[in-house]
């Protein structure tokens, strides 16, 4: 176990370096220059390349790439070129409401989703399967944006329940901040509940065909029985990789939802970064969520072990 | 004959498929006294499994359900009670505690995510309302009776740890784990080696001896049937065509296809003008032959076949007591 583990972390490294060469190259690809954009329209050439020199964006590709790959190599993402702070203080800065957002969504997700999964399955074909599945096919397609903006209408422009927008003023107290996540937790964990509710429908299916849940009715064992422990036991494998895709994905910013909510998250952040080509912004976000994001995989298949003794690799 | 524990009369089983309904099984007799063995014989397709299904309340639901007839069980508290009539529940409360079964695939009738000592403990949790160590050690106690080694440690062994006979041990050790008095083995031993299926039947017989429970024994194997069984009922399309002693029934069937299928036995096979031994086989196959309702459902494949056959559906006709076929010229067999 151990050995195989060492050697899933080296393929990390190996899954981190081709992210971090990826992300230099393509970044540099898309046009415009973060000197010029800080200047504005006013500012001469010689100001603009005065301030490139600072960066050391004017030195060639290649060197800008090796002294970069150096220095996160030490764990020094370097300095955001906007907000002149390191890059590392910026993420860990708008790591919280991502971290929170992903965390309550993939919950909410969570209960929603399985058990109604679950009811579906065990229910096929009638009335229940079928307003599940139809519900579940209504918010897997609906944009996020809009089920977002509905929810502000109604439960905080209408109601006042919950605030607009943001994540309350600077130095708010964790229960201020958390009521802002409430809406925004809510939209994600609808939309991805469509998701699991269908995973765990199929893999419930697959499962109550199989001998042993007969062996299980055999046995005189209740219904609930029969469903909950043989039946859910042996379908969790694709339930939990489908929780865990989910969370890495949040956990790389919800993009939409935290802009419609003005969460001062990651996705947030790596937004504004493109606009203003901040690249030691939008290369050390993108090379820490492709890192957390082997990372998640990695936990996913450890908890395989926990769910079904037969996975040993 | 003594009270039986066991009673199926007239048993219909329909099948609602998207052609419409079927009927795998259609006017099923049969009993089972306690401490006998009765064989269930016949091809695959025939019905033998879906009838044993029906016993347990197991049909697949919601396509399958019983149409037509009763099965009469006698309880252990002296009552008797349909269990195609009963309510869901009552029969539930006597499945794996007095009606328990083995199925034919040991490799997948086990929960692959639980250990051998939980599965067995389970049942007996629920139904002799043990607390969870008295269950592990009934559990130890069963395993030890089916004769696995190192039962202690075999307890908290996954089932992929374990070879096929050694999970159809642990299937049995489960369907025994709480005095089952009729047991359902729906061709326990097809899916394993020869020599382990000898092992398994003599595990099986030396239970049903030693708690003199009745057994209803599933199979298409008549060499096994040889070994196991006290009387035999043999199966085609859904119907039972011939019933007897299993001495009497190898040495004199009545019926074609019971003759046919004792013929096919790799013992019985015969020289040929070449020298070399032939099994013979049945011609053609069980196909569609439960939707004949007008002919006898054999008469396709018959080679005694006469006009008569394809246009009067033949009764089971009782010959001596304990005997039946149901074959217009059994006289001539």
């Amino acid at each position: 176990m151990w050995i195989s583990l060492a050697r899933r972390l080296g393929g990390l490294l190996v899954v981190l370096f081709l992210v971090a060469t990826m992300v230099f190259f393509l970044t540099r690809l898309a046009p415009g220059d973060p000197a010029a954009i800080m200047l504005g329209d006013q500012a001469t050439p010689e100001d603009v390349a005065r301030l490139r020199a600072t960066f050391g964006l004017d030195r060639p590709l290649l060197v800008q790439f090796a002294l970069w790959l150096k220095e996160i190599a030490t764990g020094n993402f370097g300095r955001s070129i906007f907000l002149q702070q390191p890059v590392t203080t910026v993420l860990w800065d708008r790591a919280e409401p991502t971290f929170f957002l992903a965390l309550f969504s993939v919950t909410i997700a969570a209960l929603v989703g399985v058990p109604a999964g679950i009811v579906s399955a065990v229910w096929r074909g009638r009335i229940v399967d079928q307003v599940v599945s139809g519900l579940a096919l209504l918010a897997a397609n609906v944009p996020s944006f809009w089920l977002g903006l509905i929810l502000i209408q109604l439960f905080a422009v209408r109601l006042g329940w919950f605030p607009v927008a943001g994540y309350g003023a600077p130095g708010a107290g964790l229960p201020e901040r958390l009521e802002h996540l409430v809406l925004p937790s809510l939209v994600l964990g609808i939309v991805n509940s469509a998701l699991i509710t269908r995973f765990t429908r199929a893999s419930m299916l697959d499962v109550l065909s199989n001998d042993y849940v007969r062996t299980a009715r055999s046995k005189g064992l209740p219904e609930s029985r029969v469903v909950l422990r043989h039946a859910f036991g042996t379908a969790l494998v694709p339930i939990v990789t489908v929780l865990g895709l989910t969370v890495a994905l949040l956990i790389g910013g919800a993009i939409v939802t935290e802009t419609v909510f003005g969460l001062p998250g990651i996705g947030n952040l790596v937004v504004s970064a493109v606009l203003r080509r901040d690249y030691p912004v939008i290369q050390g976000a993108l090379v820490m969520v492709a890192g957390l994001y082997v990372l998640i995989n990695l936990a996913v298949d450890l908890i395989y072990r926990l769910v079904d003794p037969r996975v040993t690799a | 004959m003594t009270q039986a524990l066991l009673a199926i009369e007239d048993l219909e089983v329909r099948f609602g498929t998207e052609d419409g309904e079927v009927a795998p099984v259609t006017g099923v007799d049969l009993r089972v006294a306690p401490g006998e063995t009765v064989a269930l014989v016949g091809e695959s397709g025939s019905g033998k499994s879906v009838s044993s299904l029906a016993v347990m309340g197991l049909l697949p639901r919601p396509a399958g359900r019983v149409a037509k007839g009763r099965i009469l069980y006698r309880t252990k508290a002296g009552e008797t009670i349909d269990l195609a009539a009963a309510p869901p529940d009552r029969v539930r409360r006597l499945r794996g505690a007095e009606i328990a079964m083995i199925f034919q695939e040991p490799m997948t009738s086990l929960n692959p995510v639980l250990t051998a000592g939980e599965q067995i403990a389970e049942s007996v949790r629920l139904h002799l309302r043990l607390d969870r160590r008295a269950a592990l050690r009934r559990a130890q106690e069963m395993l030890d009776l089916v004769e696995i080694p190192a039962a202690a440690k075999r307890l908290h062994d996954y089932p992929h740890q374990m070879s096929g006979g050694m999970r159809q041990r642990v299937m049995i050790a489960l369907a025994m784990a709480c005095h089952p008095r009729l047991l359902i083995a729906d061709e326990p031993t097809t899916a394993l080696d020869v020599t382990i299926q000898a092992q398994i039947l003599a595990l099986i017989d030396r239970l049903r001896r030693e708690t003199g429970m009745g057994v209803l024994f599933i199979t298409h194997n008549l060499g096994v049937v040889a070994e196991v069984a006290d009387r035999v009922a043999v199966m085609y399309a859904g119907r039972i065509v011939e019933t007897g002693p299993v001495g009497d029934l190898f040495r004199h069937p009545r019926h074609p296809y019971t003759a046919g299928l004792l013929d096919s036995l790799p013992a019985r096979a015969t020289r040929g003008p070449d020298g070399r031994r032939h099994v013979r086989a049945i011609p053609g196959s069980l196909g569609r032959a439960a939707a004949i309702r007008d002919a006898c459902a054999f008469s396709p494949r018959c080679e005694r076949v006469r006009e008569e056959c394809r246009t009067t559906p033949p009764p089971l006709e009782a010959i001596t007591p304990g005997r039946a076929a149901r074959c217009l010229f059994w006289r001539e067999m």
